[in-house]
Parts: C-alpha cells; sequence; structure tokens
C-alpha cells in the first residue's frame, strides 16, 4: 500500500456505501467519457522508498559543480548558513501551514512575520516590508509596476550595468504593462551616468552594487528624479555596513534575499524583498503583518490591509500574488537573529576584506587588472586578454567563477567576475591566484 | 506575544564567526566614507538557547498538515511526504549555483528534464516551462503567453478581453489585469456550471480567451468542458486553465483532451510539496502546440545523455523567473510522481474525491449545501441560516475548539457564508468521520449554546483579533 493513502479496500467500501455509489470510477461519471478514455498513462510503476531515493541521489550526484570552490555570485552567494535555520525551518508546524488566514492558528507564522518586515526595514532604511515576493527579479518587476501605477508615467530608466537576470524578467513585465525600458550607461569607474530624466518616467532603478560588483552613490539621485520612483535593488549582506538606500530617500528597496540564510538551491526557490515608505502602503503589493489586540486586549498578528490583494480587490489588486517564498524569509529572519548586528557587520566585512585581498593580488599578476575604479564590495571583474582560457586555468584547480559570456550582456567581454564570502579560505585565495599565474 | 527582540542582551549571538583581519587591522583600505552606515541595522542580540526556544514556542503556536486535518478548500493541503524533504536538501541541489555551465550541473537539468515529461504527459499537453515560481506566477505566465499569440498574430489592439466565470479564484482577474486584459465576468447558472448562453454573449472579436478553474472552485466538474472550449476556440480565443484543482482528476484525464491551451499546476498541491507558511511552492505551465514557440527560454533540452540549454525560441515572452524556477519544489514533486507511478495518480484523485463525496454525504443534512451536484475533490456549504445569528465566521472559529483548522471561508463568493472543505486523498476514514461529528455536533450548538461559536477559538494563545484596529492604527514592524 502506498504509504500516503490510507483508504483500506474496507475503507472505500464502507464510504462508497455511505455515498450511494458502487464503485470508485462512478464518482467520475460527470467528466466526459471521450475525454477520460484519451488518457494515457506515463508507463510508470509505483517506487519504492529506497527506489526513489537512490534515483534522486544519483541526479544529485551527477552535477560536477558541487565539487568546485565556488567564488561564484551574480545575485546569488555562498554565504555560511548557521545550523540553527535549518533546525527552526524543519518545524513541521512552520512549513506544513498555509498562508496565515486563520490567526488564532497562525500567531507563529504571523509574528515571525512581523519580525521579518522589521528586520528588513532596518536593513534597508525603509518604513514598511512586505512578507515576501517569489525572488529578487519578480521584486523588481513588481516595484516597476507599483512606480508605473503611482505616477502614470510608462519610461523605466534602466541601468546597463543592471544584473542580467533581473533585466530579462523585468523586460518581460514591462512588455505585458505596456512600459518602455530607457538604457543608462555607466562611467568607466562602473557606476551609473544618469544624463538626464525623460518626461514620462516612471522609475530609475539603481542597483547597490550592479552586476558589475560597483558600488552606487545615491547621494542626490532622488532629487534629480521628481516624483518619478527611485527604486534600488540591493544585496542584502552589503547593507549591513553601507548606507542604505532608504538614507537617500529611495521609494522602493527590493532585493534577492537569498544570501540570508538560504541554500542557492540551482536558482530556486529564492526570496524577493521588498521595502517601501507607508505613504506607497496601499499601492505595495504582496502580504502584510501586522500588531493588534484581540477580544481580551492581548497582543497579536494578523494579515493586514488585504484589500489592496487579490482575493479581495481581483483585477483591481496591487498584484496577483498569493503564494510567496515564506519558508525562505523565515529563514532570512532566524539567520538575522542568529547573527546579530555584530556577526552580520563581520559577514560582510569578511567578505569584503578576502574579496579585496584576492583583488589587489590578481591585479598584481601580469595580464590581469581590474577594469572598473569605482569601489567595490564582495564581488569585482577581472580584465585579461583570454577571459576563457583563465577560467579553464581556474576550474583545472578546482575553481568554479561565472563564465565569462555572464558579462557579455552588460558590455564587458574581455573579463570575467569574482565573488568572495566569509566562506573563502585564505589557503582557497592562495590557490586562486597561483591557478592564475600559471601556465 | 513576544518578538525575538524582546529576547536577549547587547552582545549576544547565536553563531560563532571568524576573527575580522585586515580591514580592522587598517591593512586594507575601509569601506569609502561616503558609503559607510552610520547607524547600523538594529537586529536581535540574542544567545543559541534564546533563538532556538523563542522560534518553537512560536511553532507551537501554529498549525500545520503535520499537527492535523487542514480541510483549507482550494489548497490542497495533503501529507507532505518526510522523503522528500531529505532528498531537496541534498548538496548536489541545494548548494548547486544555477550559473555554472550546462556541463557542471548535468544532474539538476536531468532532473527538471525528467519532471518535464512526466508533466506534459500528465497533462496530455505537448510544451513546458518550469519557470514559474507559484500558481498565480503560472497564471501570468499564461497571460504573457496569449499576449504574444496575439502580438504574433497581429490581434493585439482588437482583441482585450478575457472571460471568466463568477466563481473565479482571485489570483485570475488579477493576472489577467497585470497584461493589460479587460475581465469580462460569466455568471454561473443553476448547476454550479459556466452558463452557455451567457458565454455564447460575451463571445466575439474582441475576447483574448477564457480562464477556466477545473473542476470549478464549486469543486463541480465543467460537464460542458468540451463544448465551452470549442466555442472559445470558434471564436478565435484561447483556453487558459487553472489547475489548482488537478487533484481531482490526476492520472483520469487531461486537460490537454479537453482543450485547455494554458494550464499551469500547483506543484505545492497536487504534487505534495509543503506550503511553508504560505510559500514557496512551484507552477510550471504546459501549452497546447499552438503556444510552443512563445514559451520562456532557455529551454532544457537532451542530446543523448546530455542536457543543455536551447535559446533558439524567437517568438519567446523571456525570462519569467531569474533562473529555472523552483528547483527543491521540483524534486519534490518528481519524488511524488515516482512513488506513485500512474496507478497511484488515478489512486490519489480516486481518494481525493471519495473522501469529499463521503464527507458531503454525512454533512449535507446539517449544512445547506447550494449545489449538489457529484462533488470532485471539494465541496462548498454554506453557513446561512444556521440560526440565532450564527455566521460561518463562527462555525470556522468553533472548529478550532475541536481541534481541526477551519476549511476555507466565504470564498467562492458566489455562495453565501461559503465554508469550502477539501479534505485530500491523504486523510484516514477515522479523521473524516471525527470531522464529521465536530461540524454536527456545532451545527447543533448554533441551536442551543450559539454563545460557544460567537465566542470561540476558547483555547489558542490569542482569541478573535481586531482587524480593523490594525488598519486604523497600523503597526507593520516594531518601533524602536
Amino acid at each position: 500500500m502506498n504509504p500516503y493513502l490510507p483508504h483500506t479496500p474496507g475503507d472505500i467500501r464502507s464510504m462508497l456505501d455511505a455515498i450511494g455509489v458502487s464503485d470508485v470510477d462512478a464518482l467520475f461519471s460527470d467528466i466526459p467519457a471521450h475525454v477520460q478514455s484519451r488518457n494515457r498513462p506515463l508507463g510508470l510503476s509505483a517506487r519504492d522508498d529506497l527506489a526513489v531515493h537512490r534515483h534522486l541521489t544519483t541526479l544529485a550526484e551527477r552535477s560536477t559543480g558541487r565539487g568546485l570552490i565556488p567564488f561564484l555570485g551574480g545575485g546569488l552567494y555562498d554565504h555560511f548558513i548557521p545550523s540553527v535555520v535549518g533546525h527552526i525551518l524543519s518545524r513541521s508546524e512552520f512549513f506544513t501551514a498555509y498562508t496565515p488566514y486563520q490567526p488564532e492558528v497562525s500567531q507563529g507564522t504571523l509574528t515571525w512575520m512581523f519580525e521579518y518586515q522589521t528586520m528588513i526595514c532596518e536593513l534597508t532604511g525603509m518604513e514598511v516590508a512586505n512578507a515576501s515576493m517569489y525572488d529578487g527579479a519578480t521584486a523588481l518587476a513588481e516595484a516597476v509596476l507599483m512606480a508605473h501605477r503611482a505616477t502614470g508615467g510608462k519610461v523605466v530608466l534602466v541601468p546597463c550595468s543592471l544584473h542580467p537576470r533581473l533585466r530579462e524578467v523585468l523586460s518581460t513585465y514591462a512588455w505585458g504593462a505596456g512600459l518602455a525600458l530607457h538604457d543608462v550607461p555607466y562611467t568607466e569607474a562602473g557606476r551609473l551616468a544618469l544624463d538626464g530624466v525623460p518626461d514620462g518616467t516612471c522609475a530609475l532603478i539603481v542597483q547597490q552594487p550592479n552586476a558589475l560588483g560597483v558600488l552606487e552613490n545615491l547621494a542626490g539621485m532622488k532629487e534629480r528624479l521628481g516624483k518619478a520612483f527611485l527604486i534600488a535593488s540591493a544585496s542584502p549582506i552589503p547593507l549591513a555596513v553601507i548606507e542604505p538606500p532608504g538614507f537617500f530617500g529611495a521609494d522602493v528597496v527590493v532585493g534577492e534575499g537569498q544570501p540570508l540564510g538560504n541554500p542557492l538551491s540551482f536558482g530556486g526557490p529564492l526570496l524577493g524583498f521588498f521595502a517601501t515608505r507607508m505613504e506607497h502602503l496601499r499601492r505595495m503589493p504582496g502580504r502584510v503583518s501586522g500588531q493588534t489586540q484581540d477580544a481580551d486586549g492581548k497582543t497579536g498578528y494578523v494579515m493586514t490591509f488585504q484589500t489592496r490583494e487579490q482575493h479581495i480587490r481581483r483585477e483591481g489588486a496591487t498584484s496577483n500574488i498569493c503564494t510567496n517564498s515564506a519558508l525562505c524569509a523565515l529563514a532570512a529572519t532566524v539567520y538575522l537573529a542568529a547573527l546579530g548586528p555584530d556577526g552580520l557587520r563581520r559577514v560582510a566585512l569578511l567578505s569584503y576584506e578576502r574579496a579585496h585581498d584576492l583583488a589587489s593580488r590578481i591585479a598584481a599578476i601580469p595580464g590581469y587588472s581590474l577594469p572598473f575604479r569605482g569601489p567595490f564590495f564582495h564581488e569585482f571583474v577581472v580584465r585579461c586578454a583570454d577571459p576563457e582560457r583563465a577560467v579553464r586555468k581556474l576550474r583545472q584547480a578546482g575553481i568554479a567563477v561565472l563564465p565569462p559570456s555572464f558579462l557579455h550582456p552588460l558590455g564587458v567581454h574581455d573579463g570575467f567576475i569574482v565573488a568572495v564570502t566569509e566562506k573563502r579560505t585564505p589557503e582557497e585565495l592562495d590557490r586562486f591566484v597561483v591557478a592564475l599565474e600559471g601556465k | 506575544m513576544s518578538t525575538i527582540y524582546d529576547h536577549g542582551a547587547p552582545g549576544r549571538q547565536a553563531v560563532a564567526l571568524p576573527q575580522l583581519g585586515k580591514v580592522e587591522q587598517g591593512l586594507l583600505g575601509a569601506i569609502p566614507a561616503d558609503l559607510r552606515r552610520r547607524d547600523g541595522p538594529r537586529l536581535p542580540e540574542v544567545s543559541q538557547p534564546e533563538l532556538v526556544r523563542h522560534y518553537t514556542a512560536l511553532s507551537r503556536m501554529n498549525y500545520g498538515v503535520d499537527t492535523g486535518f487542514y480541510p483549507l478548500g482550494s489548497c490542497t493541503m495533503k501529507h507532505n511526504p518526510k522523503l522528500h524533504e531529505d532528498l531537496a536538501r541534498l548538496p548536489g541541489f541545494a548548494d548547486l549555483h544555477p550559473l555554472l555551465p550546462p556541463e557542471a550541473c548535468q544532474g539538476a537539468l536531468a532532473l527538471l528534464w525528467e519532471t518535464a515529461e512526466h508533466l506534459k504527459g500528465i497533462t496530455g499537453m505537448p510544451g513546458i516551462t518550469l519557470q514559474p515560481a507559484a500558481g498565480a506566477h503560472g497564471e501570468l505566465t499564461g497571460m504573457f503567453l496569449i499576449k504574444r499569440w496575439l502580438e504574433d498574430r497581429g490581434e493585439l489592439g482588437r482583441r482585450t478581453k478575457i472571460l471568466l466565470p463568477d466563481s473565479a479564484h482571485g489570483t485570475n482577474p488579477a493576472s489577467a489585469a497585470m497584461v493589460g486584459f479587460t475581465v469580462v465576468s460569466i455568471p454561473s447558472d443553476r448547476r454550479g456550471m459556466v452558463n452557455l448562453d451567457a458565454l455564447r454573449g460575451a463571445l466575439g472579436s474582441d475576447v483574448a480567451g477564457i480562464m477556466l478553474t477545473v473542476p470549478n472552485t464549486l469543486g463541480i466538474f465543467e460537464e460542458d468542458i468540451v463544448t465551452i472550449t470549442d466555442l472559445v476556440h470558434d471564436a478565435g480565443g484561447l483556453c487558459y486553465f487553472d489547475g489548482a484543482n488537478l487533484n481531482a482528476y490526476l492520472g483520469r484525464a487531461r486537460p490537454g483532451d479537453m482543450g485547455a491551451d494554458v494550464f499551469h499546476i500547483n506543484l505545492h498541491k497536487t504534487f505534495s510539496t509543503p506550503h511553508g507558511g504560505g510559500g514557496p511552492g512551484a507552477g510550471p505551465v504546459t501549452v497546447s502546440e499552438v503556444l510552443v514557440p512563445y514559451l520562456p527560454v532557455p529551454e532544457i533540452a537532451r542530446k543523448g545523455e546530455t542536457y543543455h540549454l536551447d535559446w533558439d525560441r524567437p517568438k519567446s515572452i523571456g525570462r519569467v523567473h531569474p533562473y529555472f524556477g523552483n528547483v527543491l519544489v521540483i524534486v519534490k514533486a518528481l519524488a511524488y510522481i515516482l512513488s506513485l507511478g500512474d496507478e497511484g495518480m488515478r489512486a490519489v484523485s480516486g481518494g481525493a474525491v471519495l473522501a469529499a463525496n463521503y464527507l458531503k454525504a454525512k454533512l449535507k443534512g446539517a449544512y445547506k449545501l447550494p449545489y449538489d451536484q457529484l462533488a470532485k475533490h471539494e465541496f462548498v456549504l454554506s453557513g446561512e441560516g444556521m440560526g440565532n445569528g450564527v455566521r460561518t465566521l463562527d462555525v470556522a472559529k468553533r472548529l478550532i475548539d475541536y481541534g481541526f483548522h477551519p476549511p476555507t471561508i466565504y470564498f467562492p463568493l458566489i455562495v453565501k457564508e461559503a465554508l469550502m472543505i477539501e479534505p485530500t486523498e491523504t486523510e484516514p476514514r477515522e479523521t473524516l468521520d471525527t470531522f464529521a461529528e465536530a461540524l454536527l455536533s456545532i451545527a447543533a450548538e448554533a441551536r442551543e449554546h450559539p454563545e460557544l461559536l460567537r465566542e470561540a477559538p476558547h483555547e489558542t494563545p490569542v482569541r478573535r483579533l481586531d482587524e480593523a484596529r490594525a488598519v486604523r492604527e497600523p503597526r507593520l514592524k516594531l518601533d524602536f
């Protein structure tokens, strides 16, 4: 018997009798017979647990990339995940629950959502955050749609240094909504070169740090935009030690929350965070937990401002989002609580110093240089004559970096990009340098 | 209710990290002053025991499928197999970076390819994308596909309407609106099915398509499904099927054979992956031949035993996800398909429909049943006319006292005081009996002791919460 299907033949018989039908197939008489007869089985017989385990384990072990030392970034980073995160996430009262529609039996979820919203506001310097979006890319796209609704503008200013995958997802959403993307070039330093703001602009996007790894200076940008939105797509770990976009008047701050306690997961599930100002609250997509009181005056939490959402407002909703990335947001909450302000700062600075250490050593190797003078955080572009060959040399030394083609849409054809986290040891950094120095 | 910020003391930390080196010692340039953060983020400062106890305490204030029966209609809260959690944590999936070149991630691409083939087979549709991260994201992808198809045919400005039965999920109209379609509501008839005359009246050269939920949100299968899709196709439109209710006919019938052009699959419903307290899920989309050219790129393709990414789809809508979709959710779905096999999948829909009709038979005497049809995987009762001013909300809250998670309430909108019950196939008959007895007993209490319902729940960490106050005095984060 399948372990997930408890009905015995006796159960089935007595249930059929209670309903008053002869067999289970009779319960499907409302599906047209010619439709049912066209059904084709997959040719799969049921497998036992051991066989399923074996099959999936074999697949998992076939990916050779897992064994390489990762200097991989591009928006997703290999940070250390404390064991407590996995253990809290394994509490099945959290992970086998659904959206907290019934607050009396969902205070666990609603309370951590409230904590998460607080922590995201603290990181980003914003006033209100939702309880998560699918990923950093769709969070950015939703931020742009929100700016369009708020301002009526149809032009989006998009940096040429925006992560190519963010741009691709954004361009699908923008096309769907009838918005136009205008490129904003970058300077020789690798920083945004905002020339002017055309009429009808609904938003300027700034990525912090950008896809070249360079940190942007947001000072004065909001002032140049008028009523158009300043939308920052920020990487969360650097926010521990660099001034957050909220400080510079950003209207929305979004980003990819994976680095906060979530594994790389071959790119999914991820965590989109989304924060804005209270004045924009009623335009914000996604769920929000709010504090209130119960009938006895005791503090509790509920999903609130639901009139923005699809299940109430339908076609007038601020977004169609329903299922989000709750469990990944719980991971981020536990991660940030486990590290605390000092731990998060240390993770950020360890990544920063190891990246700078490696960058300066690479730049000292003949034939290698750092093309962008702008300040960087934990990821940087390396210029060389034959990037494919450099990447092959690293690969032979057991080191993985992103394929040089990642930089092609960004206009860089003579380099590759390197990310460093606190997990990379001094020995691994040495190995990296030695590999590049070799023939 | 304490938050994590109520615990701990300055200087406490729940994890030991390496010491800082060269930056602190001044050996490397520090962060430029104009970028440096002045006031650090205010985060909790707790030791590990405090951290673990706080979140364990929070978890105990939650109700999950592992806690008990969770008959939340439209959400398919079935058992989440434990084997699958272990498989999703395998480092070959969980620790793999998606931007590695295909030759370094053959196993993960094989997983995606294999799952995609099975899902195409299950739905009877020739094209698929695994990118959508949730059901609503799948809907949006479907709307993008229909828009691109119209654009390609030069009909974009002309066909602007999406038809929608009045029983549809709220995500449907919201998804259609996000790509600029106008939503036209089609009323249901007395059977709870699409009113064919109304449909004929609404169809015309301005219609882009229809969004159908099959079976619909009343749990009723549209007996005229093929007529409906034929009518829409004849009028030049396409048919979107919301697959939230696939559990009702898994392994027995295929949307592709019913005339669907786009179909989204909620892996977190039909394919048993946990709901995570609201997510993540996964919403793969399968399509008919006509929409294959517009699917998101890249396609995961196989040549011999090697997998690669095929970008050659010039008419594609582009990407809807930055990488491949929610891969770890897909791991669990594949494990589920393999453990069930063809017979198991038939047994799933058989068990789900059996359980729903069994509960319906037990309850229809005590509660109003506005549409007394053969149910599929769920059915909708009404709390109207319970007497003593008792409402559906009160019934739902009283169920909590009996140890059950309430059903979905006040949806679908076409039933007053709706109670939407979806038992799923993974509940033992004994649980169904106990649940039915609880609802029968609550119906009696409504007549004799209505205050028991109105004041429910009684044993929860908090009682009914003041939702109006939460809006009037918004407190959406801690004030420091």
